[in-house]
């Protein structure tokens, strides 16, 4: 990769606007600097179109031309007919519901549809700064009480649906959404409890951490699903699908933690001293001086750490239950559909890189403007 | 009560020990870790009573019994008839066999991309950041999936592609030509290893004299003589010959040569690719951190761009990759661990079914802990070693 030579030259931006020169010119001078610098751009530039064209080409007549949208009922012989050269998109219409949703009862469905709604306003109006604050606070614990007496029901008319019924995006956005928001204020203590004076208090949070952080998930997720059964008393059954969101908290908590060091530790001495001088006992000192300071510095990498639950929430699939991932693979045991895995996994993968796509955007967007101010 | 409480303030009388802050701080400590004490301890009893409910015996005395577990891809002689401590060597091994090929290729592929994303070059620059992007925002477990669903699409053995000669892509996974390696070949690699490290000190030697006196002195030379002359001498002394195994079809699968299992090389894909994407981004940044100063520094000294990035800001840059590096190291190896989604039989899948086989759950997923453990501090503690090495040193 020659082009190793070319990195500083950040050409991109040309001098002088095309204001009297017709836009050709302009265009030639842009791909002159930006495409054929040099021998060696050049020909970086025809080989990479050159594959590109082919890739695009074969995928174009895979996806599109060759493709088959729609087939009458269950009959897939026109998808098999296709298979190896065309992509049979007719299985998402058919499939979709149970891919989103799962085994919820097929009547009440708009209930998780709604949540996933509410979800979705949750988390953009998450990034609207004049709700940052006490006001989120409430925001988040209104909206998790809604989503789960949307979920639940047994009131308002809503016939009640047990926890094994639900499946799909909603699982999977309450397995991340409700993992944030248990984990963070574990995360919270657990920092400050690693910055405390107290060697014992010290000690336990450094354990908790790294124990957690040096273990994959899947272990997490392991414990909670054939350990934790073994830990509880006789008669005491806690649902798989809780078993599995307390391990993904305590996964989120210690993650978080090491997040919300990261900003204590970039929060002045003279804060403390001031906080002390005041006579402010550890816990306002914390609450109203040190963490609204330090959590500011650190909302970009918390984004972060927050897109990488959403992903890590699918890994529940490996002890069966029903979030997003695991319905799309469900969906393709159907004999009918059965061969048609790659059209589902691309369906699913939109979904979530929707999802973390504009978070990512959102993170980086909080970067470019630097640390947020109150 | 008092014993514990810290005493280096001998000024203050000692009954301010039992006021104020200090004793708050131990009331604390006690409340905190009498509570966790209380909530292990009642954890611990729930489990041996149901353990004893259930007629499971603890302890590790199941490692010694047959394991009765097929493992279809392992490099380590392995049968069912083996034990499970047996069983659980060759899940290790198979770990580590996946994580340290994965930790190699991703770095070399994501330093590629991370530089590409910085190219002058307007059209490698946009494919470099689609390919971050699009990895990035995917569970690696859904890529994994579908890695794994491309490779069992890919025809039988007998019509298997082949990009170049010896190498076949078929659903029996990836056929590569191999050297078959005897007692001599082993000898030779030995003297070829022992060389290079001689070699490794002498240039290090030589360098310390160049400091001293500013005569530069060629290296090569030897390293030619103890890498290659030394052990080439040497296996022509045994009188070995080093052939090539080609993979060959015979009836229905390959013979000879080296065969990636398909379930082996769906997960290194995945691995690699997606680790690489934010490998990339941590070279990008990196590489970023460099003062522009240096860059305009060298090329005054009328120095070439590509012995630039090579001698001045990739060393520099290298400081500020390597903490983020390790945690992409560390994260590579734990997520080794979705193998047992697609049923590659690492030390999770080994585990999973001893489990399932035997019971011991408790025991089973503390091995799986205890390994992840142990590779993560060895990761952690050669990344620090090399690190401290790198760092900057000022007076």
């Amino acid at each position: 990769m020659s082009s190793a030579a070319d990195v500083p030259q950040h050409s991109r931006s040309l001098h002088g606007t095309p204001s009297g020169a017709s836009a050709a010119r302009y265009a030639w001078r842009w791909l002159r600097a930006n495409l054929f610098s040099s021998i060696s751009s050049s020909l970086i530039t025809l080989l990479l179109i050159a594959v590109l064209a082919k890739l695009l080409a074969s995928l174009a007549r895979w996806g599109l031309w060759d493709a088959i949208f729609s087939v009458p009922g269950n009959d897939t012989s026109a998808c098999r007919a296709a298979r190896g050269f065309g992509a049979c998109w007719a299985v998402i219409p058919e499939k979709y519901r149970f891919i989103l949703f799962g085994t919820y009862p097929f009547d009440q469905q708009w209930r998780p549809a709604v949540a996933t709604v509410v979800f979705i306003a949750l988390f953009f109006l998450s990034t609207r700064r004049t709700l940052w604050g006490r006001k989120l606070i409430y925001l988040w614990a209104a909206a998790l009480v809604l989503i789960g007496v949307l979920m639940w029901g047994g009131v308002l008319g809503m016939p009640f649906v047990v926890q094994d019924r639900w499946g799909g995006l909603p699982v999977t956005l309450i397995l991340a959404t409700f993992g944030l928001a248990f984990g963070f204020p574990l995360g919270i203590l657990v920092a400050l409890g690693r910055r405390s004076k107290l060697p014992a208090i010290r000690a336990l949070c450094v354990l908790y951490v790294e124990l957690i952080r040096g273990v994959p998930l899947i272990s997490l997720l392991f414990m909670a699903s054939v350990m934790f059964p073994l830990f509880m008393p006789d008669g005491v059954n806690i649902d798989k699908l809780l078993r599995a969101q307390i391990a993904i908290v305590l996964y989120a908590g210690a993650y978080l933690a090491e997040v919300i060091r990261g900003g204590l530790q970039a929060v002045p001495r003279g804060q403390h001293e001031a906080a002390d001088a005041l006579g402010l006992s550890y816990w306002r000192k914390q609450r109203l001086i040190i963490l609204p300071q330090a959590i500011r510095h650190v909302i970009p990498p918390l984004v972060n750490t927050f897109i990488a639950f959403f992903k890590d929430t699918s890994l529940v699939l490996i002890i069966g239950i029903f979030d997003l991932l695991t319905t799309a693979k469900t969906a393709i045991i159907d004999p009918a559909w059965q061969s048609f895995s790659v059209e589902v996994y691309a369906f699913v993968a939109v979904i979530y890189f929707g999802f973390c796509f504009a978070m990512s955007r959102y993170s980086s967007s909080l970067e470019a403007q630097g640390t947020p101010k109150a | 009560m008092t014993i514990a409480t810290p005493t280096s303030q001998p000024r203050k009388p000692r009954l301010a020990l039992l006021q104020g802050p200090a004793l708050t701080g131990l009331l604390w400590q006690i409340l905190v870790v009498g509570i966790a004490v209380a909530v292990v301890a009642w954890l611990w009893s729930n489990a041996i009573h149901n353990l004893s409910v259930r007629r499971i015996s603890t302890g590790f005395a199941f490692l010694g019994r047959e394991a009765g577990m097929p493992i279809a891809d392992s490099w380590l002689p392995y049968s069912p008839k083996d034990t499970y401590f047996r069983a659980f060597l060759v899940g290790i091994a198979n770990t580590l066999r996946v994580a340290v090929i994965g930790i190699v290729l991703a770095t070399v592929v994501g330093t590629l991309v991370g530089i590409a994303r910085l190219s002058a070059n307007w059209l490698l620059s946009r494919l470099a950041a689609v390919y971050v992007e699009a990895l990035r925002d995917v569970p690696l477990l859904l890529q994994l999936l579908f890695w794994y669903v491309l490779m069992q699409g890919l025809p039988a053995a007998r019509m298997a592609y082949k990009p170049i000669e010896g190498v076949y892509l078929s659903n029996r996974g990836l056929m590569l030509p191999s050297v078959p390696l005897d007692a001599g070949q082993l000898w030779v690699l030995t003297v070829a290893a022992l060389g290079a490290v001689v070699f490794y000190l002498l240039r290090r030697h030589f360098i310390a004299q160049q400091m001293r006196d500013g005569r530069p002195r060629r290296a090569w030379p030897y390293g030619l003589l103890l890498v290659v002359a030394l052990p080439a001498a040497v296996s022509w002394m045994l009188g070995l010959s080093w052939t090539i195994a080609m993979p060959e079809l015979r009836g229905f699968n390959f013979v000879g040569g080296l065969t990636l299992a398909p379930e082996y090389f769906a997960l290194l894909i995945a691995l690699v690719t997606y680790t690489s994407a934010f490998i990339a981004e941590i070279v990008r940044s990196g590489i970023q951190a460099v003062p522009k100063g240096q860059w305009d520094a060298a090329l005054a000294l009328g120095l070439r761009r590509s012995f630039v990035l090579k001698k001045i800001i990739l060393p520099q840059a290298l400081r500020v990759i390597i903490p983020p590096m390790t945690s992409q190291y560390l994260n590579l190896t734990k997520n080794s661990s979705l193998a047992v989604a697609i049923g590659y039989q690492d030390i999770v899948s080994v585990a999973n079914t001893t489990l399932n086989q035997t019971g011991q759950a408790i025991e089973s997923i503390a091995l799986i802990m205890a390994v992840f453990l142990t590779i993560s501090l060895g990761i952690s503690m050669f990344m620090n070693w090399y690190n401290a090495r790198i760092a900057l040193v000022e007076r």
